[in-house]
């Protein structure tokens, strides 16, 4: 009997992580934690060495995002804990599933200020879904599997399980997990079946809906059953910066991204809708623009499986509280059922309103054929020279939105990066999360000179753990959104946005790490620089692009602005 | 606004936390604040009375809390309030009588007799305990406390039945 097995805590709670399906922890060690390393030499689970916390934090991310799986990470007590808290806050606004487990102070030290201590369960109560301290060696075993159950059900979320020195060396024992008794966590499933008829008769009855998609869907993986529902109900789709590939862009009722930085086609489809209707999105800031303005004559339908977040922005007419996946067929078995054996919806007058839209505002640039270097031009040809045939890591700013722009997504699991919370910084160890989830594929990490300098101390983690990524650093020699709104907003005053002219050299750094560096500086080089990058698979691979600094991302609606304003190009703002 | 909150929770350590700093996060004022144990073991209840323009948001946000099992706003007419009050009254010798015959009134419970006060306890709902502070102000409020407001939700059932 496996309960009765002598054993420590540590013990108990490396055999829950391996009954918890865990293949590998992102982390590193220090005096707290040390207890729980020592039983992982032992174990099948791999153990990845970051260079930062911050780091294996943000790789737990990229490997829960790419993976669907829970992504775990390791750390101290005290600055390992406090250096976890950007990525816990990230993938609590990303809803990613995540377990931290945290080394603490002795129990009989707790609350004294001792050495590396910090109050995690404190730092954790406003970026996890829940935090556990763990006082007694004999709750380690039930308290994992309960972290694993909160972080993976429901709307997924970061869990953190603080564990003090002693009770990971006190005897203990594993037992497997019984039925949980959390009496204040019911998550929802089924959605309720008059709002599911309310919404498809009002999905019949619409001129111009549109399917408003968000990062639910594919937490939920249900892109099958969103086709599916797409298809059936003859409905175009948006899909946010969490839910890009939920809907692959090369469908034709695929309009792109909404909002600040959204297609026109999708933005403005929003706006003229009659019935927007809501699938697991939050109508976060960056999509409304200004809310009283959004979608001025839609009725709302809302799924989600948070009921916090209905009405939370928008009235809703039809609030439906669900899984994403459930409701999807329901909603489709629904549809089936009103039309007896009606066909599809035609809706051709707004479906060509939509194709004229798409035809004369199409997303653009202009790559001089002397330069300088266009991200979205390196963008492109990365995606001809791999077919799209790779996971897609992307940092935060102009790059992003040029890579949510311009890459033709095909699949929400080969795509992370950092929407609510935007963190620089994110890129380059979520592509190591995400290539230990996808030892196979090519990882493409797609970062900015600002966000790489964040995190680029995991390129030697890349480079030690034996984690071939390639990654192309974007140098516009600044912070390339903020001077953006400098020279939008601020009469091109730009206040440090200059990361400085020539150092560092980025691809000299990369060979320092142990990883190729490969620079480029002229459009001719681009395409032979990817293709070098992809014949390498034994090392990571940095490619380091010099940009136009003076690029500006459209399309651009102004912060708080309606999004009836949509600019096109820098003469639009007014 | 002020208005009455009722959370049902798990009694562990930091839970009480968990619900005022997300009270704390919405940036609303926590007016007053009553935990106890109820006729559940290993269940405690929270009455909060906050000052905030709405409560859905953070009702919805606090239900989402693992250790919060029920939370509900009782609106003013739905919900029996008590308060707890003691209260340091300055009496000079010639007022002693008045104060006595008005607390009585109040079946305040005199606690304690001073050369330059006394003090009562009183309980009731809170408009109660405001008209009475209103008629002892004259004399001076020397020092007062409250406890935390407690409150139940009427029996609805029982009035429909009678009604």
């Amino acid at each position: 009997m496996a309960d009765i097995e002598p054993m420590n805590g540590s013990q108990a709670l490396l055999r829950a992580l391996e009954y918890e399906g865990v293949e590998v922890i992102f982390g590193v060690p220090g005096g707290a934690i040390l207890p729980a390393y020592d039983p992982l030499l032992d174990s099948p689970i791999r153990h990845v060495l970051a260079r930062h916390e911050q780091g294996a934090g943000h790789m737990a991310e990229g490997y829960a995002l790419t993976s669907g799986r829970v992504g775990v990470a390791m750390v101290t007590s005290g600055p390992g804990a406090t250096n976890l808290v950007t990525p816990l806050l990230n993938a609590l606004l990303d809803s990613t599933p995540m377990v931290a487990i945290t080394g603490q102070v002795a129990t009989s030290s707790i609350g004294s200020d001792a050495f590396q201590e910090a109050y995690t369960t404190g730092l954790a109560m406003h970026c996890t879904k829940h935090s556990f301290l763990v006082t007694d060696a004999d709750d380690i075993s039930d308290v994992v599997h309960e972290a694993f159950h909160l972080a993976r059900t429901g709307r997924p979320g970061p869990v953190v399980v603080d564990l003090p020195k002693d009770v990971l060396s006190a005897p203990s024992r594993w037992r497997e997990p019984v039925e949980m008794t959390l009496p204040g966590y019911k998550p929802a499933s089924r959605g309720h079946q008059p709002q599911i008829r309310r919404a498809i008769e009002l999905l019949e009855q619409s001129e111009r809906p549109v399917l408003y998609v968000g990062g639910g869907v594919v937490k939920a993986d249900a892109p099958a059953e969103l086709l599916a529902f797409a298809e059936a109900s003859n409905a175009p789709v948006v899909t946010t910066l969490m839910a890009r590939g939920a809907l692959p862009d090369d469908h034709p009722l695929a309009l792109g991204m909404p909002g600040m930085h959204g297609t026109y086609t999708a933005t403005t489809a929003i706006q003229r809708s009659d019935l927007l209707f809501s699938i697991a999105a939050r109508f976060d800031d960056r999509v409304t623009g200004d809310p009283d303005a959004f979608a001025p004559d839609a009725t709302v339908i809302h799924v989600d499986i948070d009921p916090a977040e209905i009405g939370k922005v928008r009235a809703t007419e039809v609030p439906i509280v669900g899984d994403a996946r459930i409701v999807l067929g329901q909603l489709l078995d629904e549809l089936h059922r009103q039309r007896g054996g009606r066909g599809t919806t035609e809706r051709s007058d707004w479906l060509g309103q939509i194709a004229e839209w798409q035809r004369d505002k199409p997303l653009s640039y202009e790559q001089p054929a002397d330069g300088p270097i266009k991200t979205q031009f390196f963008i492109e040809q990365l995606q001809e020279a791999t077919e799209g045939d790779a996971v897609i890591v992307s940092g935060v700013g102009q790059h992003q939105m040029w890579v949510s722009q311009f890459w033709r997504f095909d699949d929400p699991r080969r795509w992370a990066n950092s929407g609510g919370l935007g963190t620089m910084g994110f890129a380059l160890p979520a592509a190591i999360g995400a290539k230990v989830a996808h030892p196979d594929e090519v990882v493409y990490a797609l970062d900015g000179d600002g966000c790489f300098q964040m995190t680029c101390q995991e390129l030697a983690t890349a480079a030690t753990e034996g984690v071939p990524i390639k990654i192309a650093v974007f140098n516009n020699r600044g912070h390339g959104m903020v001077r953006q709104w400098q020279t939008l907003f601020y009469d091109g005053r730009y206040s440090a946005t200059d990361l400085g002219g020539g150092a560092p050299d980025f691809a000299r750094l990369a060979e320092a790490m142990g990883c190729v560096g490969i620079r480029v500086e002229h459009p001719g080089e681009v395409r032979p620089a990817i293709e070098k990058s992809l014949a390498i698979d034994d090392r990571p691979v940095v490619v380091e692009v010099m940009v136009d600094p003076d690029e500006l991302c459209f399309p651009m609606v102004p912060a708080g602005g309606s999004n009836d304003d949509i600019a096109m190009r820098r003469e639009d703002l007014a | 606004m002020k208005r009455t909150l009722v959370a049902i929770v798990d009694d562990k350590p930091g839970v009480l936390a968990r619900v005022s700093s997300m009270i704390a996060k919405r940036a609303f004022n926590i007016h007053s604040l009553a935990v106890g144990p109820t006729q559940q073991p290993g269940r405690s209840r929270i009455t909060l009375v906050v000052d905030a323009p709405e409560l859905e948001q953070l009702t919805k946000q606090l239900r989402k809390l693992v250790n919060v099992i029920k939370v509900q706003e009782l609106k003013q007419d739905e919900a029996l309030e008590r308060e707890i009050m003691l209260v340091r009254v300055t009496s000079r010798p010639t007022d002693r009588g008045k104060i006595t015959d008005t607390a009585a009134m109040f079946q305040a419970t005199t606690v304690d007799i001073g050369p330059a006060s006394v003090t009562f306890s009183v309980t009731g709902s809170p408009d109660v305990l405001e008209r009475f502070l209103e008629l002892m102000r004259p004399y001076g409020i020397a020092e007062l406390v409250k406890s935390g407001r407690i409150a139940l939700s009427r029996d609805t059932r029982a009035l429909r039945a009678t009604g």
